[in-house]
């Protein structure tokens, strides 16, 4: 499948990223733990490049790893490509479909007068000989591995009719050492784990990240004064703002309209509930209040109500409540004896969760209007699932051996992949949104 | 199907280490604010704030060397020799009435994050409300739960999270202000 020219590529790739930013923490390795039975067959031809953008990024390895990643394409190893066009008009639509490729891609990478990079490229029907799309790319030079997964994003909705969240970011926790020398950090990454940047490092814990709707800032909770505080900072900048109050306060999660954080908040009594923190005015508005467990709030994406965990009726379950003051909860989850940490899905009809599965903590998926439940992953310790903006993708995290790794599964249970730190654990991933 | 990819391995903490990156600099350690403040830029190093917090040994006789009250699972119920452990240290702040202690409340790694922060800090306040029941006062006690992110062992059977699951009773140096 991929030789070992495609994986000298693809090391050509990540060690250019690693350079071109400020690199946190070694950049994650993946493997693709299972796939689709009928993938897509493309090929992917090498880029035309007039420029030495990035260090020169293969941009058609960047594509390719995209696309086979996502467990609904295979792509045609470059050494039995029957020709190297870059251009539409010199596809010979019957050559490639000799070569068992339904599409054929080509592109490329020009400099422009203004100093920025344009990237063009052409998808091909090999089987009709109609050109599916064409579209152009334009940024700054450092920004050419962008470009590529906005390529990838293209082809993937052009074919498959959703778009693609490839040119999206994940952020993401990163341990090392063993109390009490534990090293945190919080880190952003491109989807696919590479262009890591350093958000945070503390030797307490960091935990529960957070996107903004616009994906410029994060909400997380640290321990860096021995105290839990809820913190938002702009990622660009590293600005940022606490709310600590008495007790615990956790679970941060941003409202739809980017205006608010719903958190809990446990206060002196020790009894965490879920509040609404308005971010200009600081005002807080109290949505629960039981002597139970209440936390991990989501929002519904009409921002009208929120779902979280509770263990008021003798086990952590996950119950939904209007987003103002004095509503009541309805019970969502009945099977089994635990369900916990909910997500929903961009479209608000699937609910994301950690169940407890024949004494497994796994990652299930429950059909909100049904109430019909699957069971996505097949881990002990699965944890912190998290939608891609397109909703057909969850991240979440796995113990692989003795080491926190992510995982990511496709809705339907049946493309998964593995992203694990050379060293030290990575755990609680969160998907960031689809960049404007 | 299972497929394997592997698209880098050692070399990339090879090429890593070959890198010009810069680590960024530790922001200095700002005092902890109960509203809110700005930071500097970049990415922030988290520095605890020393001075208020400072952790001691404590007293060290009898049951008061041991700090740590243990669990069942999901269950924040004081039994066996905790309650033992737990009058000891009630006993000792009792006659002590400046020494402070902060109890932090831990739980296994198993359910989720926040639920477990949860969880430690309904141990940590179960401990805390016998401390007061048993003469402590309130002022003497703080609670933090750090539910499963900071466990005692590392270790992924029954073993290891019956270790995990406790309070830690940490006596703090800086003693209660006098009353007025």
């Amino acid at each position: 499948m991929s030789g070992p020219r495609a994986i000298a590529g693809a090391l050509a790739v990540v060690v250019v990223a690693l350079c071109a930013t400020r690199s946190a923490h070694a950049a994650l390795q993946i493997e693709i733990t299972s796939g689709v039975r009928d993938p897509v067959p493309i090929a992917i031809v090498p880029f035309a490049r007039a420029v030495p953008a990035d260090g020169g990024l293969d941009v058609a390895e960047v594509v390719q790893h995209d696309l086979e990643g996502s467990g609904r394409f295979r792509a045609l190893p470059r050494e039995r490509m029957p020709a190297t066009p870059t251009r539409a008009d010199e596809i010979a639509a019957p050559l490639w479909k000799g070569a068992g490729s339904d599409y054929v891609v080509v592109g490329r990478v020009s400099a422009m007068e203004s100093g920025q990079v344009a990237v063009d490229f052409d998808l091909v029907n090999t089987l009709t000989g109609a050109r599916l799309a064409t579209q152009r790319f334009v940024g700054a030079p450092g920004a050419l591995r962008n470009a590529a997964h906005r390529v990838s994003d293209a082809i993937y909705q052009k074919i498959l009719g959703v778009r693609g969240a490839f040119a999206t970011r994940i952020a993401y926790v990163a341990v090392d050492g063993s109390p009490p020398a534990q090293h945190f950090q919080l880190i952003v990454a491109d989807a696919d784990g590479a262009n890591q940047h350093l958000v945070l490092e503390s030797r307490f814990p960091l935990m529960s990240p957070s996107w903004s709707p616009d994906g410029q800032w994060l909400a997380y909770v640290s321990f860096e004064t021995k105290h839990s505080g809820v913190y938002v900072q702009l990622v660009r900048s590293g600005e940022r703002q606490v709310s600590a109050r008495a007790g615990v306060n956790g679970a941060p999660e941003w409202s739809p309209d980017g205006r608010k954080l719903a958190l809990t908040l446990g206060g002196s009594s020790g009894n965490p509930d879920i509040y609404i923190l308005d971010l200009a005015s600081q005002d807080l508005t109290r949505i629960t209040d039981d002597p139970a467990i209440d936390t991990e709030p989501v929002w519904a994406p009409d921002g009208h109500s929120l779902y979280f965990t509770s263990d008021r009726a003798g086990s952590a379950q996950i119950y939904q409540i209007g987003a103002q003051p004095g509503a009541r909860p309805k019970r969502i989850t009945f099977g089994g004896s635990y369900n916990a940490r909910p997500r929903v899905s961009p479209d608000g009809s699937q609910l994301a969760m950690v169940t407890l599965d024949n004494g497994a903590y796994r990652v299930a998926v429950q059909d909100l209007a049904s109430g019909t439940v699957r069971v996505l992953s097949h881990g002990r310790l699965d944890e912190s699932p998290s939608f891609a903006p397109n909703g057909a993708t969850l991240i979440y995290a796995e113990r692989d051996g003795e080491r926190g790794a992510l995982a990511t599964v496709s809705i339907d249970g049946l493309t998964g992949l593995r992203l694990k730190a050379p060293q030290g654990e990575v755990r609680e991933p969160a998907w960031g949104p689809f960049s404007p | 199907m299972r497929r394997v990819i592997v698209v880098l391995l050692v070399a990339a903490s090879l090429a890593l280490g070959a890198c010009a990156h810069k680590r960024p600099k530790p922001a200095p350690p700002e005092a902890p604010d109960a509203s809110a403040g700005a930071q500097g830029s970049g990415a922030n190093t988290a520095n605890a704030a020393a001075g208020a917090d400072e952790e001691g040994a404590g007293p060290q006789a009898g049951l008061l060397a041991t700090k740590v009250v243990y669990f069942d699972f999901d269950s924040s119920e004081i039994k066996g020799t905790g309650t033992d452990v737990v009058a000891a240290h009630a006993k000792y702040l009792t006659a002590h009435s400046s020494t402070r202690v902060r109890l932090e409340g831990h739980t296994d790694e198993r359910g989720s994050r926040e639920y477990n922060i949860g969880l430690g800090e309904r141990r940590a306040q179960s401990v805390r409300r016998a401390l007061l029941l048993q003469g402590a006062a309130d002022a003497q006690i703080s609670t933090v739960s750090y539910g499963e992110e900071r466990p005692a062992v590392p270790g992924h059977d029954e073993a290891a999270w019956a270790k995990n699951r406790r309070v830690e009773i940490v006596y703090l140096t800086q003693p209660l202000a006098p009353k007025q």
